[in-house]
């Protein structure tokens, strides 16, 4: 009778007449189940979905003329305009239209927040990976260097980096790339310690799978969701700390339009002229926010805790 | 292969000897397994008995070489495998031997299958791992496997939290005999599974052992699945083996006392009993090991001998039947 069972489910393909088709459901088909069901994670996802066709269609919305990149098309009978118009964000002290400066901008902005996530997260997601694996000596070592990171206020690191390297957009982001190492590290370390006491990782280890294929293959797909909510809370604050550093003058280099150096050169018309100072501010504000609604959807969708 | 087993057959594919392996740490060291001495022919199924904490799954660990370390060492003592010795083979050779000649399931099929990868890659992940083939291959060999432990190959592509427990443990088996290993252990197969569920594993994994000529280490508490599946059963007790022999005439005539308190612990359906007649006491702290013998704490017919001298050498019962019991050796007379 109970080889019978058996016959039963090895029936080939087809000719079991309930064999119904079912769909593969990964873990990341759930979690995007339930993060569309939050509303405010969709409000940030269409945020940033319509900041970068912003960013992307930059060149055919404020297209360059024949001497000039469309950021910087100076107009010096037309400064300080007011919005609306021909301009609808109004133009600068050189009559450059704010508008174009501020989708030119987004492309500076998603470029170094995709950037430093990358540097940071790579960098810490590996030696947090190495730390939380093998415990003993490389762990101390290398959560030693993670504190010593910490130990320095991130502005300074960052002033002394860029002080090192010169200024300009890369070194920025390097800057801001190693100061966000020890955020990934550590929770990438608490992750794999929990994981790698598991039996499927011992399971693994049975069937001959060496250090390598079980840290890359078995440990770290089950680490991504503190890691997928921290690298998008961390691309808005690599924005925010990329725009506060060439808000200080360590940034990016005029004409570039990055929205925190906008927002330092119109700083000084800012009793006058509240549109110049305005529209640079409401687009790092409202980024970060979008940014910031999807990682809460994702903490949420991802927590299985959460689900009502 | 076949060939090779036929005339092999006779020879032992596992002779463990004197196999120690302890816990050390900060608190002391925990003797898991002392001077354990186990036997196992190719083809030949072992059920490995004994109570919680008396080794067992550290054995299994041992000889797998998975002993966690620190703090466990294989302390003493030789695992041969198929004329090896696995306690001197370096990490590298290890894993080639891990999953591909000696294969483990695990006692909870809910915790050892990876979450986020269908099962049919991680069947496909052990095969890769061992033979030189493509990953379309390994894809193709992996459902093959499915539908040999009885999963269609629409479901192939699901994930583990998909299927329910009796059906993952049927994974786990099929990525165990993916590699057609000379030797199978499972550490309590069936445990976290309800009874129905249980026998149609057990079942399968009977075909199986059947069909690829797998030895088997079944460890197990239940008395019952030795009875049903084993060819010869080895009782533990506190780190070693204190009664070993063919599965009929351990039954019959069981001669440890520990073995008789263990049969003497089932209830009988045909006697209308009121209680359980339990063995008294509790397994000795492995950190503290009485003096003498093991069990003497605990024997009804414990002898001043065995308060001071440990047994140390098996008595022939019968030709398939060996005890390590002061009762039976000759220095002090037998029975």
């Amino acid at each position: 009778m109970l080889t019978n069972k058996v016959a039963v489910d090895e029936a080939p393909v087809g000719v079991n007449a309930d064999a119904k088709p079912r769909k593969k459901r990964s873990q990341m088909h759930d979690v995007w189940k339930r993060f569309r069901k939050s509303r405010t994670a969709m409000f940030g996802l269409f945020i940033i979905i319509a900041l970068i066709i912003l960013a992307l269609s930059a060149e055919i919305l404020a297209p360059a003329d024949a001497i000039n990149p469309g950021y910087d098309i100076q107009d010096l009978g037309n400064t300080f305009a007011p919005p609306g118009g021909e301009h609808i964000f109004g133009t600068d002290n050189f009559g450059r239209d704010i508008f174009a400066r501020i989708a030119h901008g987004a492309r500076i902005s998603l470029y170094v927040g995709f950037v430093v996530v990358s540097i940071s997260m790579v960098t810490g997601v590996t030696l947090g990976a190495l730390s939380g694996y093998y415990s003993g000596i490389i762990d101390n070592v290398i959560m030693r260097i993670i504190d010593i990171l910490l130990a320095i206020p991130f502005l300074l690191l960052a002033v002394s980096i860029v002080a090192a390297l010169g200024p300009g957009l890369r070194n920025v982001m390097i800057a801001v790339g190693v100061a966000g190492i020890p955020g990934y590290a550590r929770i990438v370390r608490a992750s794999v310690l929990s994981v790698r006491e598991q039996e499927f990782i011992e399971a693994a280890r049975s069937v001959g799978a060496n250090n390598f294929r079980i840290i890359t293959r078995h440990i770290l797909p089950n680490c991504m969701a503190p890691i997928i909510v921290q690298a998008t809370m961390g691309m808005a604050g690599a924005i925010l700390s990329a725009a506060a550093l060439s808000f200080i003058g360590l940034g990016i280099q005029p004409p570039q339009p990055e929205w925190g150096a906008m927002l330092a050169e119109s700083r000084r018309f800012m009793r006058d002229h509240w549109h110049m100072v305005m529209f640079p501010g409401v687009a790092i504000a409202t980024v970060i926010f979008g940014l910031n609604m999807i990682g809460d959807g994702l903490r949420d969708a991802f927590d299985p805790r959460l689900k009502k | 292969m076949p060939e090779n087993t036929a005339q092999a057959s006779n020879e032992a594919l596992l002779d463990i000897q004197d196999l120690s392996i302890h816990y050390i740490t900060e608190d002391g060291t925990v003797r898991a397994v002392n001077n354990l001495n186990l036997s196992l022919k190719r083809g030949e199924t072992i059920g490995l008995v004994g109570e919680t904490g008396a080794g067992k799954t550290t054995t299994a660990l041992g000889i797998m070489r998975l002993v966690p370390d620190p703090p466990g060492k294989i302390v003493g003592g030789r695992i041969n495998f198929a004329g090896e010795d696995l306690t001197q083979k370096s990490d590298a050779a290890m894993r080639n031997v891990r999953g591909k000649r000696i294969s483990m399931i695990f006692q909870d099929p809910m915790t050892s299958l990876n979450p986020v990868i269908p099962v049919r890659d991680q069947i496909a992940e052990v095969i890769l791992l061992h033979e030189k083939v493509s990953a379309a291959e390994a894809l193709a060999k992996a459902e093959e496997m499915l539908l040999k432990v009885g999963i269609r190959s629409e479901r192939a592509r699901e994930y583990p939290h998909q299927f329910s427990g009796g059906m993952r443990q049927r994974v786990v088996i099929a990525i165990a005999l993916a590699c057609n290993p000379e030797l199978l252990i499972s550490d309590e197969p069936t445990t976290a599974l309800d009874v129905t569920i249980q026998a149609q594993v057990l079942e399968l994994m009977k075909n199986l052992k059947r069909e690829f000529n797998t030895s088997m280490i079944m460890i197990t508490h239940d008395l019952g699945i030795v009875a049903d599946i084993c060819d010869k059963v080895a009782i533990m007790y506190a780190g070693s083996v204190v009664e070993i022999g063919d599965k009929y005439d351990l039954f019959r005539n069981p001669k440890h006392p520990y073995t008789i308190g263990l049969f003497n612990s089932l209830p009988d359906i045909e006697k209308d009993e009121d209680s359980l007649k339990p063995i008294k006491g509790f397994m000795p702290d492995p950190m503290d090991l009485p003096s003498g013998c093991p069990f003497h704490p605990r024997c009804d017919v414990a002898k001043p001998i065995c308060m001071q001298a440990a047994p140390s050498e098996y008595v022939n019962v019968s030709e398939n039947h060996r005890v390590k019991c002061l009762l039976f050796s000759d220095t002090t007379g037998g029975e």
